[in-house]
């Protein structure tokens, strides 16, 4: 699947006949930041989302692609409003499908997401693909105890009696580390810890076994020493159960713990895509390298921080050209006009077929060294 | 959870208590002359004295209260004329006009509001939550604003105006009267429809605005989302995950509504001519009827703090967060 040219796709379902809002058609080229030839179980292609809000229509993702094969995990980082939890949300269906409008292509495991049917959609959620969210004192239902919720997905894809469902969430509780499942299957949300509360809902996340699982930014809410905790298990849970992960979040401290890829996310598209190691070390992309260059160092001379200047674009109107051009510190070294005028494409790296980024710059000026070296695994 | 009870039981009655002696400092204060009324116009001073006489009235007013509260608990004994009547507890005393037991009049009373009040509270908790959650589901659509502005177009229009229109246009429906359920629960309904489709549909209007306005909310959390990423059907998150969180605020608003109702069907008693507790206490109240107007408001005092507690303990059950609170 993942061998077929993707220039050929054809975007799916809705008009297509907006052009004028988005940039020149854009040759669209999947990264190859994983080997060849393993398939790719995560599929996204071209993915424009779209939908109205008080002061105007946001395109809150504007033609994003990219591929996850199994047994991978993905970070996709960016400011808030740069589309990495919308475009995650239109992998479950989960936008409101009156008043969203989404093209382009969804597949997961080969199904075909976008455009799917309620009842077709309800069979694929929490089996074929599942989410763990930000706040778990918010998402899971305080009027309901943890094992009820477990069950309730459990059976939404099992036709199995309570008695059976219960001792499947009793187990899962198990291997998300959770002490004496037995008696916490009884309990209420408002009976766990915050970290307990996290474990729980990616108990419930997995209780289908699904291949694929979406974490938005799901140690944000936790203490900082409850994190460390839930990223281990995240990822040993992905080696046991042998899914794909998307993680979410803006944390890069994160993303050098848990990932194997990172997809830069800015003003509803990618940015820069490639090996968690390569874009640490030495990022393609100016918004990448600001990023890295806003994290205070641990060790190292103390001095001020390096934030990015500006703030991000509005959705209801983007920059012209490429979206970061307001606040890049290197526009100048382009010539002419190009970056207030031309939205740059994602292309790959003619040294490193395994990265692709956006941005007009030519390369040496184009590698940034990072002052910054994040810890890696 | 036990203690939890006690400790409102005892607040209560102590709510109760303080109300009832309020009540009679405020009538005890009012100019008014309770053996002249009893005694009527061929009045002479013997019978007069002898009235004033054997209802304390030439005692002080603490020791009046305190006969009043002996009365409640144990009971008390009424010499009149040379006769003594005694008046089991709980003794609230004779009505001045009647000269029957206040609880009596009391216990015929109670009833009638009671049937009027839970019938109709049926009616629109059902039909304004229902319809609520439907529209809270279409949200802005024509069906969803066209339940809005029939809901407030309903909700202006002044109660008793609906009660009348009920009671002059609506003649189809059997006529008012009441009935005891233990006698004949058929009549009784019929009875009572009327004042039932009025209180009903009041108020439903206000239940369906806030059930929808709960229910939007409660559609709009975190844990809706969850619900619809596990892969279950919209109807199983808005009927399950939703209504559950959505009726917390409602079922709250409820028992507040419902002790005011209690107390306050004064317009609907009258206009159907239902012989409830609010048509007795403005009798009494016309006819300075202290010890009427006493138990009423005792009774009332009780309604309202009793409710209170039930949508407490309630809350607790419906709530798991709130449990041994």
């Amino acid at each position: 699947m993942s061998d077929t040219d993707p220039t050929t796709s054809v975007p799916q379902g809705g008009n297509m006949t907006d052009q004028s809002v988005r940039a020149p058609q854009t040759v669209t080229r999947i990264p190859r930041a994983h080997a060849e030839g393993e398939e790719a179980y995560l599929e996204v292609n071209d993915l424009h989302v779209q939908f109205p809000t008080a002061d105007g229509k946001v395109q809150a993702v504007q033609g994003l692609s990219y591929s996850l094969p199994l047994r991978r995990t993905l970070a996709i980082v960016g400011e808030s409003g740069s589309g990495k939890s919308v475009s995650s949300m239109a992998i479950l269906g989960l936008h409101d499908r009156k008043s969203t409008w989404i093209s382009g292509s969804i597949k997961v495991g080969g199904k075909e997401v976008v455009g799917m049917s309620e009842k077709d959609l309800m069979s694929y959620r929490g089996a074929d693909a599942a989410m763990i969210f930000q706040d778990p004192q918010s998402s899971l239902h305080p009027f309901f105890t943890i094992g009820d919720q477990i069950m309730e997905s459990y059976r939404a894809h099992h036709n199995v009696s309570k008695r059976v469902a219960k001792a499947r969430a009793i187990d899962m509780l198990g291997r998300v580390g959770i002490p004496n499942p037995s008696r916490r299957v009884n309990q209420f949300p408002h009976e766990f810890s915050g970290g307990m509360r996290q474990r729980a809902m990616i108990a419930m996340a997995l209780v289908n076994d699904p291949k694929l699982l979406i974490a938005d930014e799901p140690t944000t809410a936790l203490d900082v020493t409850v994190q460390a905790q839930i990223l281990d298990l995240i990822s040993d849970l992905q080696r046991d159960f042998g899914s794909a992960v998307v993680f979410i979040t803006h944390d890069l401290g994160v993303v050098a713990e848990i990932a194997d890829d990172i997809l830069v996310m800015y003003g509803g598209n990618a940015v820069e895509h490639g090996p968690v190691d390569k874009i640490l070390g030495a990022p393609l992309h100016p918004y990448s390298w600001g990023l890295l260059e806003s994290i205070p160092a641990v060790s190292g001379t103390p001095g001020p921080l390096h934030p990015i200047p500006g703030s991000p674009p509005s959705l209801l109107a983007m920059p012209s050209g490429c979206a970061f051009h307001p606040r890049c510190e290197f526009r100048d070294r382009v010539g002419g006009d190009l970056c207030r005028t031309l939205k740059p494409e994602l292309i790959s790296r003619t040294a490193d077929q395994g990265r692709t980024s956006r941005c007009h710059l030519k390369e040496p000026d184009r590698v940034f060294e990072t002052e910054v070296l994040p810890r890696l695994p | 959870m036990l203690f939890y009870i006690l400790r409102r039981v005892i607040s209560a009655i102590s709510v109760v208590i303080v109300t009832v002696v309020c009540s009679f400092l405020l009538f005890f204060a009012a100019p008014h002359d309770p053996a002249g009324v009893i005694c009527g116009p061929k009045c002479t001073p013997e019978r007069l004295k002898d009235i004033t006489n054997s209802l304390n009235l030439d005692q002080p007013v603490v020791e009046q209260i305190g006969l009043y509260f002996k009365g409640i608990v144990v009971g008390r004994d009424y010499t009149a004329g040379g006769v003594t009547r005694h008046c089991d507890a709980p003794c609230l005393g004779y009505s001045y006009i009647l000269g029957v037991p206040v609880t009596d009049l009391l216990a015929r009373a109670v009833p009638v509001t009671l049937s009027i009040v839970i019938g109709g509270a049926t009616i629109y908790l059902v039909f304004g939550v229902l319809i609520g959650t439907i529209a809270a589901r279409v949200r802005g659509t024509t069906l969803d604003k066209a339940t809005v502005g029939t809901s407030l177009v309903i909700g202006s229009v002044p109660y008793f105006i609906v009660a009348l229109v009920i009671a002059l246009y609506a003649t189809f429906l059997p006529k008012s009267q009441y009935v005891s359920f233990f006698d004949n629960p058929i009549q009784w309904a019929g009875g009572l429809l009327a004042a039932w489709l009025c209180l009903g549909l009041t108020n439903s209007a206000q239940y369906t605005r806030y059930s929808r306005a709960s229910m939007i909310e409660a559609l709009g959390q975190d844990f809706a989302r969850t619900a619809r990423s596990k892969g279950i059907s919209e109807r199983r998150v808005v009927y399950r995950h939703g209504l559950r969180a959505a009726m917390t605020p409602v079922i709250t608003i409820f028992g507040v509504d419902v002790a005011y109702q209690l107390v306050n069907t004064i317009f609907t008693e009258r206009i159907f001519q239902l012989p409830g507790l609010g048509t007795r206490i403005i009798n009494a109240f016309n006819q300075y009827d202290l010890p009427v107007l006493m138990g009423g408001v005792i009774v009332g005092a009780t309604v309202l703090v009793v409710m209170n507690l039930v949508v407490d303990i309630l809350y607790t059950v419906l709530d798991p967060r709130v449990r041994l609170g």
